[in-house]
């Protein structure tokens, strides 16, 4: 079996190539995989696109926003292309009104819709949300039973860079209340899916098999958080 | 929030009276979507003959009131990012299914903010003028698929233009959607023929209330003052 445990987050983030499209969940600032983040940022890999709920927050804490304001990223395909409010400009709203970074603004159970279906193999798909709206405008749409969808397809991914609780050398992770939400469908959807884990990473065997959120199977990198990591 | 009132003016309803309000029409056994910002003060407003069941977009569904100090768990937040406790029965599920629950129209009410509402039932919340970009989040999600939308909104705009329209003005959220609206200034149901007032804050009458609004309104029969949470309601 290959051994997917890695020493450090720089070693696990080496290969992203400039250009690499990648994942980053979280959500209210819980499940945010800061330290892959913060080790990308360190890399220095260039012109990506960033598929995440938000494009970074007004704290001073490592987030997708870190590798915005670097200059690394290209595109975000986001929930939210300005802050709640006017006087909170984060790096993302800046350089997104100058034209240095592009974004997509896609409604969040769209969003999380189409990254679950790249992690389900589905093709596209029909929702309801957005329609009658200007986001729905050029999209195809589809009267079903009297219902008026659009069409929206799935957003695939290089890489995943996954926050979790606790993980089995294979791979297997469990997540820790709403620290689970974009965690799992972006790990499985993804090419190449890099773990932070938060707990020792036990011996296959250890965790219930009815207790797993994400198999191992689409797990391929697992760094244990040392003690002096990025811990909120 | 009443600091910007102009100095003339008589007093307005209070964001808890006005979300207290919205509240009092929760029945039991209601799943629950409360936006970021005013509407999460609904969660205030607690009528124990009611179970309520609270689902954030973040895929918690029943969790509880705002945590204190002492019973804060920093991977337990609602829409908000506000850390909540969690009651007996709460599930926890991933992101996609979460908004599964919301496009299979299990949401009974959704209460979200907006810069503008129409007399169509129209409603904007997600960009401003002179703004790129915009925030969306969950809302287009839940105001295309749960079964009623709730939105509370100051009835004017810092200078005094009027929020409740004839059309939106602004990008929408979704089309045709809104139920009920609560301002500070009264209580407004959405029906085919518009605003209708239902209830109006204390000392305002219908004509006043109409003079600020962009669109017709019409009175309920029962037009009655706006109901505040009585001092025996719990708190």
């Amino acid at each position: 079996m290959k051994n997917k445990i890695y020493r450090t987050f720089d070693e696990a983030v080496a290969d992203v190539p400039d250009g690499s499209v990648f994942m980053s969940p979280g959500f209210g600032g819980v499940g945010i995989p800061r330290n892959l983040l913060a080790a990308v940022n360190r890399q220095g890999a260039k012109g990506l696109t960033g598929i995440s709920n938000n494009a970074g927050t007004v704290d001073a804490k490592v987030d997708v926003g870190t590798l915005i304001a670097a200059g690394q990223v290209k595109k975000m395909c986001c929930a939210f292309t300005a802050t709640p409010h006017p006087s909170q400009v984060t790096a993302f709203v800046r350089m997104y009104n100058n034209g240095e970074v592009d974004a997509e603004l896609i409604p969040q159970g769209t969003l999380a819709e189409r990254i679950r279906a790249a992690a389900a193999g589905i093709g596209a798909f029909y929702t309801p949300a957005s329609v009658g709206t200007e986001l729905a405008e050029g999209k195809e749409h589809r009267e079903i039973d009297g219902k008026v969808y659009v069409l929206e397809y799935p957003l695939h991914a290089d890489y995943a860079f996954i926050r979790a609780w606790k993980a089995d050398t294979f791979g297997n992770l469990q997540f820790r209340l709403t620290q689970r939400n974009f965690n799992p469908i972006m790990a499985m959807a993804a090419r190449i899916t890099i773990v932070e884990v938060e707990n020792d990473i036990v011996p296959v065997g250890e965790l219930d098999p009815d207790q797993v959120h994400v198999p191992g199977v689409y797990v391929d990198r697992l760094v244990r958080i040392p003690p002096d990591g990025i811990w909120d | 929030m009443s600091e910007h009132r102009t100095t003339t003016e008589k007093p307005r309803l209070a964001r808890q009276a006005m979300c207290d309000r919205l509240a009092m029409e929760f029945q039991d056994g209601w799943i629950v979507n409360l936006g970021v910002g005013m509407p999460t003060l609904c969660s205030n407003y607690v009528d124990p003959r009611k179970s309520l069941i609270f689902h954030s977009e973040n895929g918690a569904i029943g969790y509880g009131p705002l945590a204190s100090a002492e019973t804060a768990d920093r991977y337990l937040v609602n829409a908000g990012g506000q850390q909540v406790t969690a009651v007996p029965g709460m599930a926890i599920v991933h992101h996609a299914d979460s908004f599964g629950l919301i496009r299979k129209g299990m949401v009974d009410v959704t209460v979200m903010g907006a810069y503008e509402v129409a007399e169509n039932g129209d409603f904007a919340n997600w960009r401003v003028p002179g703004r790129k970009g915009g925030g969306i989040g969950g809302a287009m999600d839940l105001a295309a698929c749960a079964k009623r939308v709730f939105v509370a909104l100051e009835h004017t705009t810092r200078e005094g233009e009027p929020r409740l329209l004839k059309r939106c003005t602004l990008p929408i959220t979704a089309p045709g959607v809104v139920k009920l609206v609560v301002t500070d200034l009264g209580l407004f149901e959405l029906t085919p023929q518009g605003f209708k007032l239902r209830e109006h804050a204390p000392g305002w009458t219908l004509d006043e209330i109409q003079a600020l609004t962009g669109a017709r309104l019409s009175a309920a029969d029962d037009l009655r003052e706006f109901r505040l949470r009585a001092s025996r309601e719990p708190r």
